[in-house]
Order: structure tokens, then sequence, then C-alpha cells
């Protein structure tokens, strides 16, 4: 790629190229770990971190590693940034790495991240994999934020629960209770809220695409419904 | 709603969606009324909240979707939806049981589908089994029949509809365990069903009032099978697996199971059988499929109310069985008029 597009980048990472919302990789941790914002919150950065380094490390090494092995090169990579993650975690964020449990050493099973690292980081130079690492790490994150947030919100009627397990005591007031005396709607944090729930999402998303699609190009639309019209 | 008819000559059957939707709306009436009689005014709040909650919730859908309202409106399948769903809740439930249950079975179980015709899943079991999973509490809060104790007043049971509690009743003193929930946790600490049966609560058959809400649904279910508005195959094929099944396990050990017509005259077996899994859409559309679907229904019925953690299994059942439709029809498509039996083959 001679030309840096990095403005490319950055829309294709939060929106158009969205990996849980367009691409749908991922869904697993997705569906499952998004019952509150935090934990939401935690993942999602979890995950943005292995995906800036695994395809920053990727793209360095891109030329030296043989075509028929760079599949097992990647996920051998990918892991040992996750375990270095894991570790992490474990040492500074005890209480949130308890809660997150199976799923931050299942990073290493995302395809959104092998995904990344096939189809972008092993063809491009560092900074703009990197980049794209950065971009598709929060797209993912902010699905995880709303779809946590929203299942919290609906399931408990809280917003923040245990915030302060992940930035410390200086933010224990956060926690909000948004509905006094809410007895609770169960299906929103069970899994059956996690799909219908992202769905939901989806859906919002083509609606919001296929609006701006109609606004941009007017002109194809006259094109196509002026013969109607005059037969009309 | 018409259907369209080819070119002369026909037959023309007359059978319109909306007239098939008032007969079962019909048909619903003499256990609609049992009920409203044992277990007081409650059950008429919840019909009608619900009624309610779908006509508006449909109607809003359909014009988010640029589809017809008024038409559509007019099938009564959105009532009929509503009317399933509400006599399944609990006579003490608050309004909001009936509203988020509704619009639930009606926004996401069947116009998200692609409404009625397209929804896989029955949306009056499916918006039930979302109430019995999120709010266990509320939805457990039955009370006892009319043969034994007064029901709450009108005005109490309207001060109850929006979550009041009034202080002449004590909820925790007027609530009581259905029939079939007693059976089953009295049978959890060992105690054999000939005593269980003492209980004032259980009837000649089932529970005392509940026996004759199924018999008001199974005189309807019969006038349903005479207007052929519904097919005889799985109500019979349903009573007969749930029959066939309990009464081997009665035979087996009659101090651990209850005898076959306590599980065929509790709960929401009758109900079940000639109303929720006849449903056109959802149910199986082969004559032999139908055998199958029904008869499955009736295991399934039995097996989830003895081994599994909630006492009536009815709504579980169904949703069960609406996911095998498919393949259920696939393999028994009846022979085309002039064809050979055509093998499957894969």
């Amino acid at each position: 790629m001679s030309e840096r597009n990095y403005g490319k980048v950055c829309r294709d990472g939060l929106w158009n190229n969205n990996q849980a919302l367009v691409a749908l990789l991922g869904m697993c941790p997705l569906l499952a770990v998004s019952n509150t914002l935090m934990n939401g919150l935690g993942l999602g950065l979890a995950t943005t971190l292995t995906l800036v380094c695994s395809n920053s490390i990727i793209s360095i090494i891109r030329k030296q590693v043989p075509d028929e092995i760079r599949l097992p090169v990647f996920v051998l990579i990918i892991a040992s940034v996750v375990t270095t993650i894991e570790l992490c975690m474990n040492a500074y964020f005890h209480e949130l790495y308890t809660i997150l449990g199976i799923f931050i050493p299942l990073i290493v099973t995302n395809c959104a991240i092998i995904g990344r690292a096939e189809a972008y980081a092993s063809k491009n130079p560092l900074d703009l994999a990197a980049l794209d690492g950065l971009m598709m790490g929060l797209g993912f994150t902010s699905v995880l934020v709303l779809l946590g947030g929203l299942r919290e919100l609906i399931g408990s009627g809280t917003l923040f629960a245990q915030a302060h397990l992940m930035l410390g005591d200086a933010v224990k007031g956060w926690e909000l209770t948004v509905i006094d005396d809410y007895s609770g709607f169960l299906l929103a944090i069970l899994p059956p809220g996690a799909f219908i729930g992202l769905g939901l999402i989806i859906a919002v998303k083509n609606i919001i695409d296929s609006r701006q699609q109609q606004k941009a190009s007017p002109k194809e639309e006259v094109v196509t419904f002026a013969p109607q019209a005059e037969k009309a | 709603m018409e259907f369209s008819t080819a070119i002369s000559p026909h037959i023309k059957p007359g059978n319109r969606v909306d007239r098939m939707m008032l007969q079962v709306l019909l048909a619903l009436i003499p256990g609609a009324l049992a009920m409203i009689w044992f277990f007081g005014w409650g059950i008429l709040f919840n019909l009608i909240v619900a009624s309610v909650t779908a006509i508006a919730c449909e109607a809003l859908i359909l014009k988010l979707r640029n589809k017809p309202v008024r038409s559509t409106l007019c099938d009564l399948s959105a009532l009929l939806t509503a009317v399933l769903l509400a006599l399944a809740l609990p006579p003490l439930a608050p309004w909001w049981l009936a509203f988020i249950g509704t619009a639930f079975a009606i926004i996401i179980a069947k116009q998200l589908y692609g409404g009625l015709g397209y929804n896989p899943f029955n949306p009056a079991m499916i918006g039930y089994v979302v109430l019995l999973i999120s709010f266990p509490l509320q939805m457990t809060a039955w009370i006892p029949p009319s043969t034994i104790a007064e029901t709450p007043s009108i005005i109490d049971s309207l001060q109850l509809l929006f979550g009041l509690v009034p202080e002449s009743l004590n909820i925790d003193a007027i609530t009581m365990a259905t029939p079939l929930d007693t059976m089953k946790t009295e049978l959890g600490i060992n105690r054999t069903t000939g005593e269980i049966l003492e209980n004032s609560l259980f009837g000649t058959f089932g529970g005392s009032g509940w026996e004759w809400i199924a018999n008001g649904y199974l005189l309807g279910g019969i006038w349903l099978i005479y207007k052929r508005v519904i097919g005889w195959q799985i109500p019979i094929a349903l009573l007969l697996g749930l029959t066939a099944i309990s009464l081997v396990s009665f035979l087996l050990g009659p101090d651990n199971h209850p005898y076959p017509f306590f599980h065929l005259f509790s709960g929401a077996t009758m109900l079940g059988a000639f109303f929720i899994a006849t449903d056109p859409v959802t149910a199986s559309t082969t004559p032999k499929g139908r055998l199958i679907y029904g008869f499955l229904i009736g295991l399934l019925i039995y097996v989830i109310r003895t081994y599994g953690g909630y006492p009536d299994a009815v709504a579980f059942a169904v949703l069960i069985m609406n996911l095998t439709v498919p393949l259920i029809d696939y393999y028994t498509q009846p022979r085309v008029f002039g064809h050979a039996v055509e093998e499957h083959n894969e």
C-alpha cells in the first residue's frame, strides 16, 4: 500500500468492518461476558491490547515467515501475548481476572484476532498494522460495552456495578442504580438476552447504514425513480 | 385476510384466517369462564391487559414494517396469542407481567420473524417461558381455587393488578402452590401419592377446580375438531403419549407416580393439547407428522414434569417440539397423487 490512509483504517475498524457487528467474529466471548458493563469493558480492553501487540509483532516479522507455516506462527505469537496479558491481569486486577475467568485465556481463540493477523497485519507495515489492531479492538470493545450496559440496565437496573475492581477505589461511587426497587428482568442477563441484544444492535447499525447510503446517493435515486414517475 | 383462489372449477372452502381464529377464541370461552369462576377477577384483568398490549404492539410493528395495519389486526391472531398467554398467568399477577409477556411474544417471537405464518415458535409459549424464567416469584403466586378458599374481591384484584397489596389481604397467606407443584414437592420429600392426594387441594381426577377448567378446554377442543378447525391427530396423539408413559410408570410404582388421569386433568395439559400444540403455524403439517409431533409432546410433558425443575411442562415441551417440526415434516411428506413413493436420497 503506497498511500497511508490512516482515516480509512480507523473508519473500517470502528464502523464499516466492525469485528462484532459486521464480521461477526469473536461471538463466544462477546455473548458470554457482556452481562455487565464493566465485564464488557474489561474483556474489550484485554482484547484490544492483544490485538495491538499481536498485529505489531506479526507485521514486523511478516517478511521472514514462510507462507506455508504462517498460521501456526501467528497462533503461537497470539498465545504468547495472551499469556502475558493473563499473568499481568492476575497480578494487578485479580478480582476482575476471577470474574472473567476462562474468557481471558480464550482470547487466543477469538477469531477476530487471527483474522486481523491473517487479513491485515501480515500484509501491511508496522504503523498501519498497529493502528488497525487498536481500531478493531476499540470497535469490538464499544460493542461489548454497549451490549453489557444494556443487559446490566435491563437485567438488574444498575450501571457500572463493580467498577472499582478495574479502576480502583476512586470510582466506587460510580455505581448507579438507575431504577430503584427493580425486581430484575433475568432474561437479559441470561444467554438469550445476549443473542437478542446483539441482534437488535446489528439491526440498528444496518438501519443507520442504509439511511446514510440513501443520503449519500440521492442522484441514483432520482435516476431510478424518474421513469416510474413519468409513467404514473 | 382472504386466500386468492385459482381459476374455476373449484369448491370454495371459505376457511379464512380470521374465521378460524374467531372459532378458536370462541372455543376457549368455557375454559376461560371456568378459570374466572375458580380463580377470580384477576384472570379477567390479565386477559384485558394482554389483549390491549397485543393489539397495540402488533399495530406499532406493522406500521414500522410498512404493512397494512387494519387488515392484519382483523385476522385476530395477535388477540389469540394474548388470550392464550393470559390464561397461563396466575390471578395475582401485576399488570406489567401480562404486558411484558405479550409484548415479547408479539414483537420478538412473532413480528421480528416476519409475522403470522413465519414464526418458528409458538409466540404465546415464548412469552410464557420468558416470564417464567425472568420472574419466577410472580409467576408462581397462585391462589387456591374458590372450592377451598374465597378468591379476592374485584376491588382487591384491581389493586393487585397495579402492584398494591390490599390491607385486607396477606399475600403470603392467600397464595398456595398449584396441585402439580404440591405433588412434585411432596413426592420429593418421600411421601406417597395416596398421602398427598388426601390434601383438599386435589379433586376427583386432578386438582380441585383445575379439573373443571380442563373439562372446559376439553369441551372447546372437541367442538374445534368437530368444526374441523383443528385436526384430531395432535390432541389425540398428545393425550395418548402422556397417558401411555404415565400409565407405565404408575403401574411400575403406584406410590411414587400419580395416576394418568392426574396428569391429563392438571396444569395446562388440555389447554396445550387442543389450543397450543395445534397452532397451525408452528405445528407439523402432515397427517403422520402430526401424530409423531403430538405423541412426543405428550412424552416430553411427562418427562419434564417428573424430572425437570418446573412443575408444569407444556410450554417447554411445545417449544422443543417446534424446533423439530421441519425435520418431522421432511420425513413424513405424504405421497403426491399420481406419483410413486419417493425415497429420500441424501
